[in-house]
Order: C-alpha cells, then sequence, then structure tokens
C-alpha cells in the first residue's frame, strides 16, 4: 500500500520535476549566456570571487618574496606600489564582497522557500557589471597600468598631478562598474528577505542567515554611495579639473578620507556579518541544537548595522581631528565590540548546551575563533587614540586587517564551503586534503601576521618596497615569508580537495549533515526552481525537518505544485509572513549581457577620455533599460489567482507593495544617500576647507532656479493627479505626459544653469555647486523618464485602477525630483552667499 | 627588549622608548598586551570547555552566558581602557606644567624629503631630513605638507602626525636624553615613500642653538 503510493508519489514528482525545468531550465551552448537564474549566475559570483581571491593571493605571494630580505630587489617600488594596491582591491572590491554576494544569491531564496530571488535579470546584470568591471582591472594590471595610489585612494597622491597616468582612473571607474553589481544586490536581496518568504514565514521565524543578510544589504544600500559619489568627484577632478578636493583652489583632501571612509568602515562588518550568518547557521546543527539568544543576536545585528556607521574616524585618528571627535569615534569603536561579544557568547552557549559533533566545518569555525577574536583584540587597542597615534599606518595595522578578514571572513566562508558544498555539488567531502589543508592554512597563517604586530610596533611602516637591514626587522619579515608560503600551500590543498569533492565526492541525495534549514529540503545538487511545490512554515525556520519535508514538496504538497508555463513564486507580507500576491518572474534573456556591454562602453569611453562616446553610450544604456520591462505586466485585470492548497491570491501587479515598488523606494534610498553624502561634502568644505572666506550674503535666488523648482512642483502634481485619475477608472495619459514635459523643462532648467556656473574651474564653491545641479538636473530627468515611461504602459493597456505600479513610480521619482530640488535650491544659495576666494 | 630578542638594534621601536610620551604609549601597549592575552586565554579556555566540561559550563543558564559575556564582561574592560586612553590623550595636549612655551619647529614634508625649520632660534638655516631639538624638553613640531599626506613619525619619542596640504597639524615629542634618533614618513606618498627617512639630533638645552648656527636666546 505505502509501497504503492511512493511510486506513485515518484512519477508524480518526475512529471512535475520536467515540467518546472522546462520552463525555468537555462539550456546549453550559447543560451548560457542569457543565464538569469539564481542558481547559475549565484554560482557564477562565487567561482569568480575565488578566481580573484587567487589573483590577489598570487600578489600577496610576490609582495612576500619582495619583503623577505632586507635591500631586495626583486620588484622595485613602482611595481611594489602596483602589487600591493591591487591585492588590496582585489581583496576587498573584487573577492570578499562578491564572494558574500553570490553566496546570498545562490542561497537567500532556497533558505527563505522561494524559487527565485526578486529580479532575476537584475542579478545577471550584476554578474557581468563585475565581470567586466573587475576585467578592467586586471587587464590594466597586465599591462602595467594597474592603480599604485594604495586601496584607499587618498587624493592628493591619486590626483592627476602626482599620478598623471590612467592609473587612478582605472580604479576609479572600474571599481565603481563593480560597485554596480554590489548595488543591485542590495536592493535586490532586501526586497527578496522582506516579500519572498514561503508563506507562514513570519519575521521573526526566519534564519538568522537571512537577518544577517537583511542588516548586510541595509547596510550596503547606505555604504555604498558615499564611496561611489568620491569616486564621480575624484574622476571629474582628474578629467575636467573640478577642484574638489585640491586645497589651493577651496577643495580639502580630507574630504575624500571622510567619503571613503564612511564607506570604508562599514564595508569591514558589510563582510563581516554575512561570515556571522555562515556560523550562526552552522554552530547549532553540529552543535545538534537550536541556537541560542535568537532574539539577542537579531537585536546585536541590528547594533552592529547602526553602529558601524559611527566609527569611520577611527581611520582618520592621525589627521589632525578636534579632540571631542577623537573621544566620540574612540569610545564608538570600542563600544561596537558588545553586539560581537553577544554573538561569540551566544555560540559558545550553544556548543556548551548541545552534543558538538567534531567534523570539518568545525575545524574551520575553530580557526575562526582563535584568529577573529585576536584581530578583534588588536582592534580594541587600535581604536585607543593614543596607542593608534603609533600602530597606524604601521604593520601592526597590516596585521590586525588581515586577523579580522581572514578570521572573520575567509575561515567561516572556508566553513561554509565545507557545510555547503553537498548542497551545491551533490556529493560528499573526501576528507582526506581538508585537514592537513587546514593545518597549513592555521600555522601560515599565525607565522605570517602574527610577527606583523611585531614589525610594526618595531616601527616598520606598511607600503614600503624595500628596507635595510639595521632596523631589526629582518628576521621577523623571514618569518612571515616563510608563514605566506605555508599559507599558500594549505590554500592550494583547499582548492585540490574541493575539486576532488566535485569530481569525486561519494553521491547523496537530500541533507546529510542533519540540518534544520529550508535549503536542504531541495534535491542536491538543486533544481531550477529550487522547490517544486513551496512550504508552508509553522515554526521558526532554522528548526524544520527538511529530510521530510524534501520529498513531500517535491510531489507538489504545498504551493504551486503545478506548472502554468511561467515563471511563477509567492510574496508574502513583510512582517507577519501572510501569502500576499502571486509573482511572475521573467524568463532568461539577452537583455542584462548586453546593458552590460553598453555600460561597460560608457565606463570604457571614460577610462579612454571619448567623451563625444559618453553621452551615447549612457542613452544607449538607458534606453536598454527600458526595454527591460516589457516583457512584464498584465493588459487586463486578472483577479485572484489559484495558488493551490484551496488559496488564491492576486497577482503582483494588482498589489500595491509589490515588488517593483519596493525596490524603487530602496533605490531611493541608495539614491538618497549619494544625495545626502554630496550635500555633506558642501557642507564638509564650506565649513573646514581652507580657501573661503568667512562672511555669508544672502542674496535672492536666480529667476531660473526658481523657475525650474516651480516646473519641478508642477511636474510633481500632475503625476500624483494622474495617479488619483487612473484610480478612479481613467486612462489620464495627457495629464502624465504634463508630468514628464514639466519635469523635463525643469532638467533643461537646471543644467543651463549647471554649465554656466563662474567659478567652476577656480573654487570648490563652483565645483561643488555644479555637483549639485547636475545632481538635480539629472533626477528631473530621471523623473521625466519614469512618467514618460508611464505614458507608454497606459497607451500600452498595461495600466488600470487595480494596475497601479507605473503611475505609482511615476509619483515616487517625481516627488523624490522636486524633494532633490527644494534641498538643492537652498544649497547653492548657501553657497553661492559664502565668499569663493579669500 | 624585543631588540634583545631578534639580536639586533631597533632604532625605530616603539617598544624602545627614549622620552615620556613614547614611554606612555609602550606602557600603555604593555598593558593592552597583557589584557588581551588575558582575554584571549579565557576565550579559548571556553571554547574548549564549550565541547568537553559542558557540566560545568551548563551552571550559567544561556541568558546569563549571553549576558556575562557580551556585558558583564567587555563593558568594564572597555570603559576602563577608553577613559585612560582618553586621559592619556589630554594629558598629551597639555602644554609644560610649569607654563613655558615649547620649543616650536616646523616639519615640511615634500615629496621625498624632509625640511625642518626653526622659527624660535634666530638665524637658524633650515635643515634637509636632519631634526635639532634640545633633549629633556617638549618640542612641539607643526607638520605641514607641500604636495602629497605624508606623516611624520619618530617612533622612540612619540606618535605620528599626518603631514596634509592646506592643514597644519600639531605634535609634541620629546627625548630624555642627548643623541641620535630616526623618523620616517609613515603614511604612503608615491615611489620614494621608503626612502623619506630623517635623523633627529637631540642637544643638550644649552647647545641646542648653537648646533643650529643660530644666535643665543
Ligand atoms: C593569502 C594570504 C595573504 C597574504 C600573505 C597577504 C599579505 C599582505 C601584505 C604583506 C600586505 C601589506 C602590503 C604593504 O603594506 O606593503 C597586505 C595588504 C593588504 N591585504 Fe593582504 N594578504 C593576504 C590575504 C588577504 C585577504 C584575504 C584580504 C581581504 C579579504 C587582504 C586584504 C588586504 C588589504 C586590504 C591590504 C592593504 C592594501 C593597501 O595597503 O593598500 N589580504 N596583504
Ligand atoms: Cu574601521
Ligand atoms: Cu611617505
Amino acid at each position: 500500500m505505502t509501497g504503492s503510493t511512493d511510486t506513485d508519489g515518484g512519477v508524480v514528482a518526475v512529471r512535475l520535476h520536467s515540467q518546472l525545468e522546462s520552463i525555468w531550465g537555462t539550456p546549453g551552448g550559447w543560451a548560457r549566456l542569457s543565464a538569469v537564474n539564481h542558481n547559475i549566475v549565484g554560482k557564477r559570483f562565487m567561482v569568480l570571487a575565488l578566481t580573484f581571491f587567487s589573483i590577489g593571493g598570487i600578489l600577496s605571494m610576490l609582495i612576500r618574496a619582495q619583503l623577505a630580505t632586507p635591500d631586495s630587489a626583486f620588484i622595485g617600488p613602482e611595481l611594489y606600489n602596483q602589487v600591493f594596491t591591487m591585492h588590496g582591491t582585489v581583496m576587498m572590491f573584487l573577492f570578499a564582497i562578491p564572494m558574500f554576494e553570490g553566496f546570498a544569491i545562490y542561497m537567500l531564496p532556497k533558505m527563505l522557500g522561494a524559487r527565485d530571488l526578486a529580479f532575476p535579470r537584475l542579478t545577471a546584470y550584476g554578474f557581468w557589471c563585475y565581470l567586466f568591471g573587475g576585467s578592467i582591472l586586471i587587464v590594466a594590471m597586465v599591462l602595467g597600468y594597474a592603480p599604485n595610489s594604495g586601496w584607499f585612494m587618498y587624493t592628493p597622491l591619486s590626483s592627476n598631478v602626482y599620478t598623471p597616468g590612467i592609473n587612478s582612473d582605472v580604479w576609479l571607474l572600474g571599481i565603481t562598474f563593480v560597485e554596480i553589481s554590489a548595488v543591485t544586490a542590495a536592493i535586490e536581496i532586501t526586497v527578496t528577505i522582506l516579500k519572498m518568504r514561503a508563506p507562514g514565514m513570519s519575521l521573526d521565524r526566519m534564519p538568522l542567515f537571512a537577518w544577517y543578510m537583511l542588516g548586510t544589504s541595509g547596510m550596503m544600500l547606505v555604504g555604498f554611495p558615499p564611496l561611489i559619489l568620491g569616486s564621480i568627484l575624484l574622476e571629474m577632478e582628474r578629467a575636467f579639473d573640478l577642484p574638489y578636493f585640491d586645497p589651493t583652489r577651496g577643495g580639502d583632501p580630507l574630504l575624500w578620507q571622510h567619503l571613503f571612509w564612511l564607506f570604508g568602515h562599514p564595508e569591514v562588518y558589510i563582510i563581516f556579518l554575512p561570515a556571522a550568518g555562515v556560523l550562526s547557521t552552522i554552530i547549532p546543527v553540529f552543535a545538534q541544537r537550536p541556537i541560542i539568544g535568537y532574539r539577542a543576536i537579531v537585536v546585536a545585528i541590528i547594533a552592529m548595522a547602526f553602529l558601524s556607521f559611527g566609527l569611520w574616524v577611527h581611520h582618520m585618528f592621525t589627521v589632525g581631528i578636534p579632540h571631542l571627535a577623537l573621544a566620540f569615534f574612540s569610545a564608538a569603536s570600542a563600544l561596537v565590540t558588545i553586539p560581537t561579544a553577544v554573538q561569540i557568547f551566544a555560540w559558545i552557549a550553544t556548543l556548551s548546551y548541545g552534543k558538538p559533533r567534531f567534523e570539518v566545518p568545525m575545524l574551520y569555525v575553530a580557526g575562526f575563533f582563535a584568529v577573529f577574536v585576536l584581530g578583534g583584540l588588536t582592534g580594541v587597542m587600535l581604536a585607543m587614540v593614543p596607542f593608534n597615534t603609533q600602530a597606524h599606518d604601521s604593520y601592526f595595522v597590516v596585521a590586525h586587517l588581515h586577523y579580522v578578514l581572514v578570521g572573520g571572513f575567509v575561515f567561516p566562508m572556508l566553513a561554509g564551503l565545507y557545510y555547503w558544498l553537498p548542497h551545491i555539488t551533490g556529493r560528499l567531502s573526501v576528507h582526506r586534503l581538508s585537514i592537513p589543508g587546514f593545518w597549513l592554512i592555521f600555522i601560515g597563517f599565525n607565522l605570517t601576521f602574527f610577527m606583523m604586530h611585531l614589525t610594526g610596533l618595531m616601527g616598520m611602516p606598511r607600503r614600503i618596497s624595500t628596507y635595510p637591514s639595521s632596523f631589526g626587522w629582518d628576521w621577523l619579515n623571514l618569518l612571515s615569508s616563510i608563514g605566506g608560503f605555508i599559507l599558500t600551500m594549505g590554500f592550494a590543498l583547499v582548492l585540490a580537495d574541493l575539486v576532488l569533492q566535485t569530481r569525486f565526492g561519494k553521491r547523496q541525495v537530500r541533507d546529510p549533515w542533519d540540518a534544520a534549514t529550508l535549503e536542504w529540503a531541495t534535491a542536491t545538487p538543486p533544481p531550477s526552481y529550487n522547490f517544486a511545490s513551496l512550504p508552508h512554515i509553522d515554526r521558526r525556520a532554522d528548526q524544520l525537518k527538511p529530510k521530510e519535508a524534501g520529498p513531500a514538496l517535491a510531489t507538489g504538497a504545498g504551493y504551486l505544485g503545478f506548472s502554468r508555463g511561467r515563471q511563477e513564486t509567492l510574496a508574502v507580507d513583510m512582517t507577519t509572513g501572510r501569502v500576499e500576491h502571486l509573482m511572475v518572474l521573467p524568463q532568461r534573456t539577452y537583455l542584462p549581457l548586453l546593458t552590460a556591454l553598453v555600460t561597460g562602453v560608457f565606463f570604457l569611453s571614460l577610462l579612454f577620455k571619448v567623451y563625444w562616446l559618453t553621452p551615447f553610450a549612457a542613452l544607449a544604456a538607458v534606453a536598454m533599460f527600458c526595454l527591460w520591462p516589457a516583457a512584464l505586466g498584465e493588459k487586463k485585470d486578472l483577479g485572484p489567482i489559484d495558488i493551490g492548497n484551496g488559496e488564491a491570491v492576486p497577482s503582483s501587479e494588482e498589489t500595491h507593495y509589490n515588488l517593483t515598488v519596493m525596490a524603487n523606494i530602496t533605490a531611493v534610498i541608495v539614491d538618497a544617500t549619494l544625495y545626502g553624502s554630496l550635500l555633506f561634502g558642501a557642507l564638509y568644505l564650506l565649513v573646514v576647507a581652507p580657501g573661503w572666506s568667512e562672511t555669508l550674503s544672502l542674496a535672492p535666488p536666480s529667476p531660473m532656479l526658481v523657475l525650474a523648482l516651480v516646473f519641478s512642483a508642477a511636474g510633481t502634481a500632475l503625476a500624483w493627479l494622474a495617479r488619483k485619475q487612473t484610480e478612479r477608472g481613467r486612462n489620464p495619459m495627457l495629464v502624465q505626459g504634463g508630468a514628464c514635459l514639466s519635469q523635463l523643462l525643469a532638467a533643461c532648467l537646471l543644467s543651463a544653469l549647471a554649465f554656466t556656473i563662474p567659478d567652476l574651474f577656480t573654487h570648490a564653491r563652483g565645483a561643488i555647486s555644479f555637483a549639485i545641479l547636475v545632481y538635480m538636473s539629472l533626477h528631473c530627468a530621471v523623473a521625466a523618464l519614469i512618467s514618460g515611461h508611464c505614458v507608454w504602459r497606459m497607451r500600452g493597456g498595461y495600466v488600470s485602477a487595480r494596475r497601479q505600479t507605473d503611475p505609482r513610480l511615476s509619483v515616487i521619482w517625481q516627488g523624490y525630483a522636486l524633494a532633490c530640488a527644494v534641498l538643492g535650491l537652498l544649497f547653492v544659495q548657501l553657497l553661492a552667499g559664502v565668499g569663493g576666494l579669500q | 627588549m624585543l631588540g634583545a630578542v631578534t639580536g639586533c638594534a631597533a632604532p625605530l621601536s616603539t617598544l624602545d622608548p627614549a622620552g615620556p610620551r613614547a614611554s606612555i604609549l609602550a606602557n600603555l601597549w604593555w598593558i593592552m598586551f597583557v589584557g588581551a592575552m588575558a582575554l584571549f586565554a579565557l576565550l579559548m579556555v571556553l571554547l574548549y570547555a564549550s565541547h568537553r566540561w559542558q557540566t560545568a559550563m551548563q551552571k550559567l543558564s544561556p541568558g546569563q552566558w549571553i549576558v556575562a559575556g557580551g556585558l558583564l564582561l567587555p563593558l568594564p574592560v572597555l570603559v576602563a581602557l577608553t577613559v585612560s586612553a582618553l586621559l592619556i590623550g589630554e594629558q598629551f595636549l597639555a602644554r609644560p606644567a610649569d607654563g613655558s612655551e615649547p620649543t616650536r619647529v616646523i616639519a615640511a614634508a615634500e615629496r621625498w624629503q624632509w625640511t625642518f625649520s626653526y622659527p624660535d632660534v634666530p638665524g637658524a638655516a633650515t635643515t634637509d631630513n636632519l631634526l635639532h631639538i634640545p633633549a629633556g624638553v617638549p618640542v612641539l613640531v607643526e607638520v605641514v605638507g607641500r604636495d602629497v599626506i605624508h606623516s611624520f613619525w619618530i617612533p622612540r619619542l612619540g606618535g605620528k602626525m599626518d603631514a596634509i596640504p592646506g592643514h597644519t597639524n600639531t605634535t609634541l615629542i620629546e627625548a630624555d636624553e642627548p643623541g641620535r634618533y630616526y623618523g620616517v614618513c609613515a603614511e604612503y606618498c608615491g615611489v620614494g615613500h621608503e626612502t623619506m627617512r630623517f635623523i633627529v639630533e637631540a642637544h643638550p638645552v644649552d647647545e641646542f642653538a648653537a648646533a643650529l648656527g643660530g644666535e643665543e636666546q
């Protein structure tokens, strides 16, 4: 009896699988380039990140070879400077961030119980931006034009006076290109976690990894904009001589440092949080009990996310900062230890109350504990301002940062790799090389970097290509170099082990570790659609029984356990996890690749200074983006749609806060942070920079500026009116069109103003006013574009009283443009009132 | 001390201080070092205990572990450390106790050399990559950058201070004894960064002006 049900179930499962696979799958050959599925793109991210890790590793070996002996002539200072700059840049921007992004892209939908991420095409676009941007850096390095001003690119050193070649441009443009993928990933991850969970998974039932990623993506949304802004300003200074950072013309090099570390410090936590999420997932599995302190950990994550934005000045303790500020940032830096300690003790308590089982991932977890705790302790030391004045910019800092990054990221990621590789490959570990690999890494690491604390205390500055024998650093450096090579052998063993496991590991079907999270309910390796039907979650999602749930879901027992020929998945209410609407995800397409290629042309035109091409490339990219929504939407109202289990929900088009609207709100947050950083920059220069007069004389604003404001306000009012009328069942294309036109006029007026600023090249006041006006103008243009696009959608019949996504977007962006215009006007007036050159 | 361990002289070692400020910093380091090692050992023991001595570990409830380890353990350590570090920092700011003005020198950094001038010694010539100071008294260094950012650092006499174009930063250094010390540029400044070292000559106070070829005040 049961036997026959099992076979029936088997038949059903196989049929369902082939139906779903035919919709969600990606064929081989050239069609691979059109892949948008998170399984594929996530793996691509991780493989590429590991490739960059190898490149960064080889560069670090060059560094250690050069420094092994005093007065070494192996590579001269010119090359050395490129090598250490690229090592840091590659490790931070091309390895660490993309690595966890790829991991989250691959894993989050499975842990949350969704079939894909919210915006699959955006995932793919992000990947191509990462690949192309990273390639620009690597190609430049191979040709000998790598950036050489250090990974934080301090200006004036990186300015075109002191680095006249293309090197700094490669960094500024290449990294900004890569950052597109970080921003798109952050938006996508935020929306996915908030909306795309299995029915019943309320916020407080989310597995901790989702909480960690929510914290991470939230930090990325506000962490990256300052860096992007800084890079744009510095590139404008290099390319067009606009003096933002030049102290002889009212700029200030310290503005760059503030913008960089406003990003750079949160960045460290952006890297650490996902790794801590991995630990909070793995430790309970091997302790064989649920995590202790779920709520405390959630609070700790939120505390870290907020605190980490109040610490950036601890990288600038020696630039001559007022003492009160020093005290504040020193105390804040010490305070961030508390949430970290909370997590560490939650893990220790979990192990103490469990039945710890020692497997290979736990070996790496133990490595994490030892290394990361030491890095944290030296971090507290560095937060103490007086000590910092000795240790800063010495090898002590190099030691500290590697203890934190390798301890807090590489070890947890290796633990995660060994833990989840059976999921990705469907094979078990061979285990033979993983243990010697661990010991080589652990010993090699400590030998390399422990010595550096001492070299630093003995006065060795970082970033020097050679040193004389007379300072007593010889032995320590030699030991560091020997350790470095042991470390590399360890990584080589692990790499070999991973390849062996992928090729020869024993096959397994599901959940080899007796885990309790949803990702193990998929078959392994997972099918493109993850779950043949979506589960209902009735308890905390780190206490499930995936071994039992998996086969049932495969036979279609959950939601959406059928195929209607479209890529369907569910969205839930943000907090309660009640099913809210049905989403139809877009199919695979070459659009992301093509759009990324056009974006690449944009960046290359800037890099090679073919400026006539730049506007065309930008317009082409915008035009390509306008093609994206064409595949989406409905031409008629559908009403509630059956999702199985006797339930029916509306489509996403007929939902108020659908994912598109949420993503646009998130994008506004990113954008507003960028604008905020720009306005902060303006205020900073006005107050702190040398070469500004003290007097303030406020004149009435220019009539053109006021007129632009009026047009912008009119556009917003019209967009609002158009949405109201849509709601009443009308199709107000004219009104919406008027909104577009009005905002367009505002944009034109503002650019006219921007390009007629008198002291554009002579003083930072003109340059920063220019940046503000251009920003205002661009955002009026964006609002006009969105409203125009809305008219197009209205003509196509995609908009109705129930399908209001496009009119809503129009209101959001129009309103944002108006807000920018108002604030911008205030700032431009303020700047105009302060005399320029003294 | 470490110089002895590694068997050679360590003219740039912060752990071999030669002045009151550098001594305080070295002491701060040793205190923190001992404290950090104790905390590290504690954590490693706890990690071991969580696997092997579980009955002992279960004497505290899960909630107690989080409160004890996450708050009660770090908070007092952090408060004590931060407050004393801030007090040390304030003390460094302070001018000499007797109210006298410290001798001023100007350290100007330009790729890739240091130029020192002595506004308090009339007639003193500027010196390149050689800084003269009086021994036994605090010296106020005005650090200025002429092109890119550099950083002024004499590890045995005190902490570093950045030389930033457009800004003038000040820092106090002090050598206990006359003698020769060494300084380096600590902020990366391009291909010549590692060559940007300088020598510090500390003279007995009454020979200082003469050493500069200036007039006695
Ligand atoms: C594979 C083993 C590694 C070795 C042997 C190594 C070695 C080094 C060394 C010797 C320096 C100092 C260069 C100098 O100041 O002249 C350095 C700098 C740096 N490393 Fe590593 N590293 C390794 C892995 C990593 C990892 C995994 C990361 C990050 C995730 C990383 C991030 C950095 C950064 C950000 C810098 C600063 C670069 C700069 O000063 O601009 N390193 N590394
Ligand atoms: Cu930091
Ligand atoms: Cu330098």
